[in-house]
């Protein structure tokens, strides 16, 4: 007991010794938050991470209480969405606190993301946490396409049908499979039941397993950082990392002017546009379900438009699903992809610069592009940027490998404020 | 315990030991396949679904020519169009401009692979959802309606996907194959049996 570090010493007596002799608290605490050393020189994109969780946290306990109020079946799922908007006290904020949640989720990991892009984070020896945050994130899509069903408006309905449909392009098992993920001859109370049990319990216990993985990979590598810098490689005389600092109090302070920052953005748009004209809450669901009525334009709630956008713009069916799938699973493989010896987006040259901004333009304008009709020039666009899309992933082992770099310092960039 | 003792480290046989492993491993993985089975059919439609999911019967005397009649089977909308000598007309005449003319690669019973898609000419009855992604076409019979050169059909609204009045797609459509026919057969001349043929309930 002699070698404890200063201040995270266990009384050798009293309740909190008692404990640890039972549990590892203060171990816990010492590895994962005071004794875990994270690069000092974290900026803004370091925010998303834990601000990710944060919404996580947020769409468990709305989650939990639209449960209590949910009826799920064909009958009764649209009128109990209106009961909880119209009849449970303070229903309609949790509703809208679930329904801002899932868009404020995709906000942060499409950021958390991004950062991972700019910074080479998927880059060895993070090519785990990398795959694990992307099966985050596909569950995470799962998990949103599922809940914009439970509601049962028309819109839910037929981005169902759609959804659905996708797999029957399988070739030979396809129509089967389809029916039998419907349960039924149609989208019908088969598909929304068990759509429902896979929305509340299933893929929740999978994302937070998949979280959890993400974390502990996380714990195993340490963070990256926005030079792309080792900082494991320059040890002090502790044995601590020169650039590195406790994780806790010094990022969890951090973290939280992020919540705060957070918290003020998401209350605006969950008192006063929780609709978000239409992007968040599309117009067509205040209509129940209607097997025999499509809404105007079906289009799916934002986060998933770049995607939609690629489907539509492949005129053969088949095709447009193939690559709306490659369009999402091509993040997998970038930590193979990228032949760049250096990390970060601040030691690159030109063409790696050139691409990322491309791709960063091209994810935008098709995420536009799926929310407009697929007629006319929006459909050529629709391919120009998907081209673009395309290009960033998988011309990325040619263009990184013969792109400048610049030298990379030993130590991180870092100016004390 | 004296048992114990009198095998030495050497008299265990590991061969033996590591088939053992595998034998039980191997036994208790198809075990577990096994179980997954029920897992896996209860997800197949339910026998109620099934039941619904029965034959279902329309009077086409109440079907004007020129018109079309929706009814539901399996909770897919079934377009019934009568159509008139000059609708069958229009039928022909553009094959150059279809993905599939000769249904070769498309979805119907053997009567209805044919240039009108149907066993009789006056009566199509097509699955009224696209084969692109499921949405419903609407109908735009008159011909020069969408354009000049329009003879005539269905068009739907989602992504444009467009069909002529035997339910087959023209080039440049995001569906890939023709209008889906259900299995139907007429019990008389009056009625339309919509899910069962000489081969009996699809």
């Amino acid at each position: 007991m002699a070698a404890q570090p200063a201040g995270t010493a266990p009384a050798k007596s009293g309740l909190w010794a008692w404990i640890n002799k039972r549990l590892p608290v203060s171990e816990f605490i010492e590895e994962q938050l005071t004794g875990y050393y994270a690069p000092k020189n974290f900026n803004i994109w370091y925010f998303f991470g834990s601000l990710a969780l944060l919404v996580l946290v947020l769409q468990l306990v709305t989650g939990i209480f639209l449960t209590m109020f949910y009826k799920v079946g064909e009958a009764t799922s649209f009128d109990s969405v209106e009961y909880i908007m119209r009849e449970v006290r303070f229903g309609w904020l949790i509703r809208y606190l679930h329904s801002s949640g899932a868009s404020a989720f995709f906000i942060v990991v499409y950021l958390h993301m991004f950062r991972a892009l700019l910074y080479g984070s998927y880059k060895k020896p993070r090519e785990l946490l990398w795959l694990f945050g992307m099966l985050v994130y596909l569950a995470l899509m799962a998990e949103a396409f599922m809940g914009y069903v439970l509601p049962w408006g028309n819109m839910s309905f037929w981005g169902a049908q759609v959804i659905v449909n996708l797999f029957g392009t399988i070739p030979g098992i396809g129509p089967g499979l389809v029916e039998w993920i419907r349960g039924d001859y149609g989208i019908a109370d088969a598909t929304l039941n068990r759509f429902f049990a896979l929305h509340v319990v299933a893929l929740p216990l999978g994302l937070l397993l998949l979280v959890a993985l993400h974390l502990v990979a996380l714990r195993r590598t340490g963070s990256n950082n926005p030079d792309g810098i080792e900082i494991k490689e320059k040890l002090g005389a502790d044995g601590k990392p020169l650039d590195g600092i406790p994780f806790h109090p010094y990022y969890t302070v951090k973290d939280v002017v992020g919540v705060g920052v957070f918290f003020v953005l998401f209350a605006i748009v969950v008192f006063f546009v929780p609709t978000f004209g239409g992007l968040f809450l599309e117009g067509p669901n205040f209509e129940p379900a209607n097997p025999l009525s499509t809404p105007e334009h079906i289009a799916p709630v934002w986060y998933f438009t770049p995607f939609y956008a690629i489907l539509r713009a492949v005129p053969n069916q088949r095709m447009g699903a193939l690559l709306m799938l490659l369009a999402v699973v091509s993040f997998l493989f970038l930590p193979w992809l990228d032949r760049s010896p250096v990390k970060s987006m601040r030691y690159r040259g030109p063409l790696s610069r050139i691409a990322l901004t491309l791709f960063a333009i091209a994810f935008v304008a098709l995420g536009y592009l799926g929310l407009q009709p697929a007629e006319g020039l929006y459909v050529i666009l629709a391919r120009i940027f998907a081209v673009i899309y395309f290009a960033y992933f998988w011309l990325m082992p040619w263009y990184s490998k013969i792109d400048s770099v610049k030298p990379v310092p030993e130590r991180v960039v870092y100016h004390a404020h | 315990m004296a048992d114990h003792a009198a095998v030495a480290d050497g008299d265990i046989d590991l061969d033996r030991r590591k088939f053992l492993t595998k034998a039980t491993a191997a036994t208790g993985a198809v075990g577990a396949v096994f179980a997954v089975v029920p897992f896996i059919e209860s997800w197949a439609p339910s026998e109620r679904a099934r039941a619904q999911g029965a034959p279902v019967e329309l009077d086409l005397a109440k079907i004007d020519p020129g018109q079309m009649a929706t009814t539901v089977w399996r909770k897919q909308p079934i377009y019934v169009v009568r159509r008139t000598p000059d609708m069958v007309a229009r039928i022909e005449g553009h094959n150059a401009d279809l993905k599939d003319p000769q249904s070769t690669q498309s979805d119907q019973p053997a009567y209805a692979r044919n240039d009108q898609r149907s066993r009789t000419s006056e009566f199509l009855v097509l699955v009224g959802t696209c084969t692109h992604l499921g949405c419903l076409p609407k109908q735009r019979f008159a011909a020069g309606e969408l354009y000049a050169s329009w003879p005539g059909g269905f068009f739907c609204p989602c992504h444009g996907s467009r069909f002529d009045l035997a339910g087959r797609v023209f080039n440049g459509s995001p569906a890939s194959i023709n209008l889906r026919v259900p299995p139907y057969s007429y019990p008389n001349p009056r009625t339309l049996l919509i899910g069962a043929d000489e081969k009996g309930a699809a």
